[in-house]
């Protein structure tokens, strides 16, 4: 048994009562992590302070850089020196990432951005959580490209889909964000951490030397600085090889479509959300992250008054489970969409149904009630 | 009577071959800098497998990115430094170097020169300084001296420029020197103690844009350059007992600093060890 093992060992199958933001990193350890880099920031800055007390338990490697720029930059350099690395942040420092998960999509560099949403923009509320970094998440980026985001509304959630993100990342040789907001990221409840032998890690695909870094089938195998291989890396439009070719016209879309490609085309593979009461439903809420909790009690309240109501969670935004709300449209006459920021997800799901969307929107650094949820419901 | 043979380049194997000639333009200085460059390496008998260039973005970054042959990391604007510092800590055994202009490491990306230097993190970094945002056409950059026409200083430079080797030694660097590309050979002596020092390690390296720079400025071909890089420079032992009005408006030349302060990731291997124990 490694290191990692050995140390790991002793929180199988207990029960903790955790922050969001602890889960996210300990799941971030047990989903293989072994580098961090981050910078302080409300409300994330609890991931680094318990990452960094636990990598060097693991064999990994803690370090806070000068600014988030550096953060995801030397996060990107640690990958392709055979890391498998995260890094943390909220709004602010997310907006300041932002060119370099271009560059980490550009050269398909896996790794993990939880971005523990607040109130914005600016500075905003700093301690106060928001969902509105739903499209920042998504095209916060310049230029074409696809993405994934996941959405965790418990502490045991933080926990289980920072190792799909980590799974995915390799899989996908692509950034994965973990879309999380401040409420869940302070919140404290039970967790179970499951067992090692549970918990199945996506290994890094090598490629040998005659395999093309970036290209010759839809996902590349990858290869580390070190192999030998004299890689070339670059976020400029680059060939199959590597090399920089900027003119052509044709190098660019192949690249481009093939990068947006790989997660397009495993759209229903990386679709994940939960749904309750959706049989009989004639009317359909749909939520993600914080805003899902009282909705799911609003919706179970009204269920209570032989309301016809079903429940929609989507725990991956991005890919947005496009397929899967374009089914609801047709089978219900309305969908209600709570969350905390003014809009975002519910214009998503407009471009995708014909029924009427009405969001229910709360912003102000405070979680909707189930009352507000109902309220707002009935009136419209 | 047989045509001579043209001599092939002898350092050609350092180079990524197949993309040549380069895309420097004619009289551009980043190709002295990677022939001492590649020639330092030599004598040193350094492995190219063993090291990892990581660059910025404009035109001296073409040095290792894609001209020598070696793991090449090609960056965001400013960020090779931090880039490399991730590098360094997962592969502490690699020769990590990093190659960019004045406008990445002095400008754009001068708080991670900054923060590298204090960490003394075990880099080997080459500023080329052309004076000048070369890829992008001629703007004035934070190593443009004082009064010169740029493309965005129509009307001269209002600005004073970095004195970016003495800052990067206060900062903590371990070693400091300045060279242009007129001392070649101190220059490659300069470049192979950067690669052999423990922790952070800085050469700027003087040269010439007669493109986009020297042509603004009355300085039209490299060998002009060259001749003020000559007439210009004085050797930092030399400046030590000059005054300040002695030295005036020359460069200094030469090491400006050498300690011994112990390398960041051997730090940080060695309290993770600890804490293990
Ligand atoms: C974030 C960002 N801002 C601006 C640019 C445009 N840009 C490319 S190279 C460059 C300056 C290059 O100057 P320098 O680093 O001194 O290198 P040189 O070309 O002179 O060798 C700039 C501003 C960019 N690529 N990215």
């Amino acid at each position: 048994m490694g290191l990692r093992e050995d140390y790991l060992k002793k929180f199988e199958g207990k029960t903790y009562f955790w922050l969001g933001d602890e889960a996210c990193a300990y799941g971030g350890v047990f989903g293989g992590c072994n580098f961090f880099t981050g910078y302080p920031i409300t409300p994330a800055s609890e991931v680094a302070e318990v990452i960094s007390g636990e990598l060097p338990n693991v064999g990994g490697y803690h370090v806070q850089m000068e600014d988030e720029i550096a953060s995801i930059a030397a996060l990107i350099g640690g990958v392709w020196a055979g890391a498998r690395g995260m890094t943390a942040t909220s709004g602010p420092g997310f907006s300041l990432m932002q060119e370099n998960i271009g560059y980490a999509i550009m050269t398909e560099t896996p790794c993990v951005i939880v971005d523990v949403q607040r109130s914005g923009p600016s500075t905003g509320q700093a301690t106060k959580p928001a969902q509105g970094d739903v499209m920042q998440a998504r095209w916060g980026t310049h230029g074409d490209h696809n993405i994934i985001a996941l959405a965790p509304n418990s502490v045991q959630e933080c926990f289980d889909l920072m190792i799909r993100c980590f799974n995915l990342s390799e899989e996908y040789r692509t950034p994965v964000i973990l879309l999380m907001d401040g409420e869940i990221g302070h919140l404290r409840e039970r967790i179970t951490v499951p067992s090692l032998k549970s918990i199945k890690l996506k290994k890094r695909k090598k490629g040998k030397k005659k395999d093309l870094l970036f290209g010759g089938e839809l996902i590349p195998p990858f290869k580390e600085i070190g192999d030998g291989h004299y890689l070339h890396v670059t976020g400029s439009t680059h060939k199959e090889n590597g090399i920089r070719d900027v003119e052509s016209q044709k190098v660019h879309e192949k690249l481009v479509t093939r990068l947006y490609d790989k997660i397009e085309k495993n759209r229903e593979k990386l679709v994940d959300l939960e749904e309750k009461w959706m049989d009989d439903a004639k009317i359909a809420v749909i939520s993600y992250g914080a805003a899902a909790r009282p909705t799911e009690g609003a919706v179970a309240l009204l269920r209570k008054k032989r309301k016809k109501i079903g429940f929609m969670r989507l725990r991956t935004i991005w890919p947005f489970p496009r397929e899967q709300v374009r089914a609801l449209g047709k089978k219900v006459k309305k969908i209600y969409v709570p969350e905390m920021n003014l809009g975002q997800l519910s214009r998503e799901i407009e471009r995708f149904v014909d029924c009427p969307v009405v969001g229910i929107p709360k912003i102000g650094g405070i979680v909707h009630t189930i009352r507000e949820i109902t309220t707002a419901m009935e009136r419209s | 009577m047989m045509a001579k043979k043209k001599k092939a380049y002898r350092l050609k194997h350092y180079l990524r071959e197949e993309l040549l000639p380069t895309t420097f333009c004619q009289g551009c200085g980043c190709g002295t800098v990677l022939n001492t460059y590649a020639q330092a390496i030599e004598e040193l008998q350094i492995n190219p497998k063993d090291i990892v260039s990581v660059t910025g973005i404009g035109c001296s970054s073409w040095i290792p990115s894609p001209y020598f042959k070696a793991d090449t990391l090609h960056t965001t604007h400013g960020r090779a430094i931090a880039f490399a510092t991730g590098v360094k800590i997962m592969k502490p055994e690699a020769n990590v170097v990093v190659i960019a202009g004045d406008g990445d490491l002095a400008g754009i990306g001068g708080n991670h020169l900054i923060h590298a230097a204090r960490r003394n993190v075990g880099l080997a970094v080459f500023l080329i300084n052309n004076m000048i945002y070369g890829m992008t056409g001629g703007q004035v950059s934070p190593m443009t001296p004082l009064g010169d026409k740029t493309t965005t200083t129509p009307y001269g430079n209002p600005e004073y420029p970095f004195n970016i080797a003495e800052f990067v030694a206060a900062a903590g660097a371990n070693y400091v020197a300045r060279w242009t590309t007129y001392h070649v050979f101190p220059l490659m002596e300069s470049i192979q103690k950067a690669m052999t020092k423990d922790g952070f390690s800085f050469v700027e390296i003087l040269t010439q844009c007669p493109v986009s720079y020297g042509r603004r400025v009355g300085m039209r071909t490299g060998e002009e350059f060259l001749k003020y890089f000559k007439e210009n420079t004085i050797n930092s032992l030399k400046a030590k007992d000059m005054t300040p009005e002695e030295i005036g408006d020359k460069i200094i030349v030469g090491k400006i600093v050498e300690r011994n302060r112990k390398e960041f990731t051997t730090i940080l291997r060695e309290m993770n060890e600890e804490r293990r124990k």
